[in-house]
């Protein structure tokens, strides 16, 4: 007789779940793969290659045909060229043909051959900012005008190409060197760390207020719960433009209350300023994501037991003892939780400050750095090294909140 | 310090100085008027009026206090000074607001407090009801104010309001004139347009965005597969990713392949910025269904795609719900893909549309009257769907 053994290993039935798991998950793995994992690989490849705006096509020959100069000097001019500064292009070809209006007074130059009226020309290979010009004397039996709108309608084909900067070439370290030479990164890095940390923390602050005064029940507490909301909810490119429109130096409302009221004699340039500026965008970070905070911190409290609020009514506790010994505590954990999400949020914050200042007058954060150096100057291999900067603190970010939110929240 | 006669005057002085300034800007803000709070006279007669309420815990004279308050602004030491030229009306609406406020909010602060010693009680909750009194005003103001700012910028003109950046009053003469800037955004700057176009790829963004989260979401809060704690963390891990990091690169390959420039595009690269939240929101929800519905579809012989169809979806209708608008408003809101990607002013979204106001050749109030179209319907969504949407965004981070 055998004896019966508990099932070991993965039986059918777990085995086709997780099969099923999978097929479900499928679709959302391979588009996210394909939208995030990639491009994240992308970027990092970029940020070792001298990668500039141009570079976004491969270097190709550029052709550009006319007929110029009158009588004798008469011409038909090819100028050809090659459109990367850096990379050779091999292969280059030309072929043409020449309208009947035209005679040829010479032969044809050097690469070139005629049959018939065929042009056919040979350059082989280019190198990087290369031109040559192929000029042809000839003579005319039309009206100019006619002739040079044949000539030119006629385009040549152009054959040849080059690599494109992404898959030639080796890797180099150039684009970090030159982000941390400048003495401009830590500048940058450190507007971040303030950006960050302030907006945080004064997010963080407001929405425990706001989350207090509205965490009883009287008539109109949705209305102005919904009201406390706005900020968030509105597009930020609305609220930006208003933050601008308010503040603006000379047709602003603020400036015109605060001259007003005697704070100030003369129109302050809020967003223009050097340390003014930071603390205004860090201001709006503030003003615009109290209201999560707020919203997270009043679902915590309502569902704090009121039990144990009762019992330090019994015991004599003072609103201010209820706060900081009972409430406070409770709330700890939800804080903690949202200023680590808050803090790699606000590090991660593009487009505010963007539309407020476009990161100058001492703004510039990492991410509009990211920005600045791919279109601005358009180094997008510079960028793409401010981006990777920018993922190896996010990196160090989330492991400090995986180990902290698995205790906080069992993930 | 823990006795009526001190913090009495103390409150009443703080409250004074609060509510001087706040009618002082709220006036200031509906007349364009020259009004101003004068801090120093606040603490005195603040200080003087707090004494008075809490000597007094009598109606008549805790009024009479108030109104003499309100009386003194007429002359140089009173709370608030009124500038030259204000009309009478303008000047008794600001005086008769002070004097209710300061009656309403000191009656509030003080109650019952005793002229002499206070227990530890009295002391603290007169101390909360003055915090509480100002936070309902500071935080009111500080939403309003932009948002007011905005609709009644998009009203006015430009000389008027280079003239006093701060008279709002509305000519209600003008009548339908005052929405000019409206008619031509939607007349010459193709508003209608653009409107169409960021509801049509905001709402085909939610099902996208639903149809792929739904089934991940249920696979990941139902079933026990290897890597399943994996795939939850990375999903996080992928919603802290910075977009600008992501689109830079997804600029270079759009630009390649010619996506840029065209709706396809960004319909198919919003939805995967949505995903990951929405999936992480509807994995909390289905965790919190209870399987024993489910087993028992199950046991009456419906495959499991049946049981999500038939049990599960019906029964997080809410849920879906609020993961909807969420990503709805995501995608409304979205401006910066939006900006990198569309170049071609046939084909904007209304964000990229209010982005193109902003320009010195174009009007101010052209570019607020833009920024209320697009903050408009949100707001409706918003505010007729609250309950939902407060739900939805609690869920979309951690849970409360």
């Amino acid at each position: 007789m055998s004896t019966a053994h508990p099932p070991t290993g993965t039986g059918a039935l777990a085995k086709r779940e997780a099969r099923l798991a999978w097929g479900l998950l499928a679709p959302t793995v391979i588009s996210v793969a394909l939208v995030v994992v990639l491009p994240l690989l992308a970027v990092i490849w970029i940020s070792f290659k001298p990668f500039t705006l141009s570079d976004m096509r491969p270097p190709a020959p550029i052709v550009r045909e006319s007929l110029r100069g009158s009588g004798d000097d008469l011409r038909i001019e090819y100028r050809i060229r090659n459109s990367s500064q850096e990379e050779a292009i091999s292969g280059v070809t030309l072929a043409d043909r020449i309208p009947d209006t035209v005679t040829l007074r010479e032969a044809v130059p050097a690469p070139c051959t005629l049959t018939g009226r065929e042009l056919f020309c040979d350059f082989g290979d280019m190198e990087g900012g290369a031109r040559e010009r192929l000029r042809l004397p000839v003579d005319i039996s039309d009206d100019p005008d006619a002739v040079e709108a044949a000539v030119e309608d006629s385009e040549p084909d152009v054959t040849g190409g080059g690599k494109s900067v992404l898959t030639s070439g080796g890797l180099s370290l150039k684009n970090y060197a030159q982000l941390f030479d400048g003495g401009e990164f830590w500048t940058v890095l450190w507007v971040t760390l303030f950006y960050t940390v302030f907006g945080t923390i004064g997010a963080l602050l407001m929405g425990l207020f706001a989350a207090l005064l509205l965490n009883k029940s009287f008539l109109g507490q949705g209305f102005i719960r919904g009201l406390y909301l706005f900020p968030y909810v509105a597009p930020v490119i609305a609220v930006a433009f208003t933050w601008v429109t308010l503040f603006d130096p000379f047709s602003g409302s603020a400036n015109a209350l605060l001259l007003q009221m005697g704070v100030t004699n003369e129109a302050i340039n809020f967003f223009g300023e050097r340390p003014l500026a930071l603390i205004m965008v860090t201001v709006f970070e503030i003003w615009r994501y109290f209201p999560l905070s707020f919203l997270f911190i009043l679902a915590r409290m309502q569902s704090i037991d009121s039990s144990m609020y009762e019992a330090a009514d019994m015991d004599g506790a003072s609103p201010f003892q209820k706060f900081w010994l009972l409430s406070l505590p409770q709330l700890l954990g939800i804080l903690s939780v949202l200023f680590l999400l808050r803090f790699i949020w606000t590090f991660n914050k593009f487009d505010d400050i963007f539309l407020l200042t476009g990161g100058n007058a001492g703004t510039r954060t990492l991410t509009v750095n990211v920005y600045e150096q791919a279109f601005a100057i358009s180094n997008i291999g510079a960028g793409a090294a401010v981006a990777v900067v920018i993922l190896v603190c996010l990196l160090c970010f989330s492991v400090f909140f995986f180990k902290f939110i698995s205790r906080e929240e069992g993930l | 310090m823990r006795n009526g006669f001190v913090i009495g005057p103390i409150l009443g002085a703080l409250w004074m100085m609060v509510m001087a300034t706040t009618i002082a800007v709220a006036m200031s803000f509906a007349t364009g008027s020259a009004f101003r709070p004068q801090i120093l006279w606040c603490l005195v007669w603040g200080a003087a009026a707090g004494v008075a309420y809490v000597r007094m815990p009598k109606l008549g004279p805790q009024i009479g206090v108030a109104a003499l308050v309100a009386v003194i602004c007429l002359s140089p030491v009173g709370v608030m000074r009124i500038g030259e030229g204000v009309s009478g009306s303008a000047e008794a609406v600001a005086l008769l607001l002070l004097a209710s406020g300061v009656h309403f909010g000191l009656t509030k602060i003080l109650k019952e407090l005793p002229f002499g010693a206070l227990t530890r009680h009295e002391y603290e909750e007169a101390i909360i009801r003055f915090l509480t009194g100002f936070g309902y005003i500071f935080f009111t103001a500080i939403v309003v104010i932009p948002f007011y700012v905005m609709v009644m910028t998009s009203l006015k003109s430009q000389q008027a309001l280079l003239q006093n950046p701060l008279d709002f009053s509305i000519e209600i003469s003008k009548g339908f004139g005052l929405f000019r800037s409206y008619v031509e955004l939607f007349r010459d700057f193709n508003f209608g347009t653009y409107m169409w176009t960021s509801f049509f790829v905001s709402v085909l963004t939610v099902f996208i965005t639903l149809a792929f989260s739904v089934p991940g979401a249920y696979a990941v809060a139902r079933f026990r597969f290897k890597g399943q704690k994996a795939f939850s963390r990375s999903i996080l891990l992928i919603y802290m990713v910075p977009m600008i990091v992501l689109a830079l690169p997804i600029y270079i390959a759009f630009s390649m392949t010619g996506l840029r420039n065209s709706i396809l595009g960004i319909v198919l690269i919003y939805p995967v910025t949505t995903i990951p939240v929405a999936l992480y929101m509807l994995q909390g929800y289905f965790r919190g269904l209870p399987t024993e519905v489910e087993e028992a579809g199950l046991m009456d012989g419906l495959s499991r795609l049946a049981v999500i169809w038939k049990i599960t979806l019906p029964l997080s209708l809410p849920a879906l719900a609020s993961v909807s608008l969420y990503v709805f408003m995501i995608a409304w809101n979205e401006f910066l893909l939006a900006f990198m990607l569309l170049d071609d002013p046939s084909k904007f979204t209304l964000t990229r549309g209010v982005a193109m106001l902003n320009s010195s050749e174009i009007p101010r109030q052209h570019l607020m009257a833009g920024a209320v179209i697009a903050t408009v319907p949100i707001m409706v969504l918003f505010l007729g769907l609250e309950r939902f949407m407060t739900k939805g965004l609690t869920a979309g981070s951690v849970k409360g």
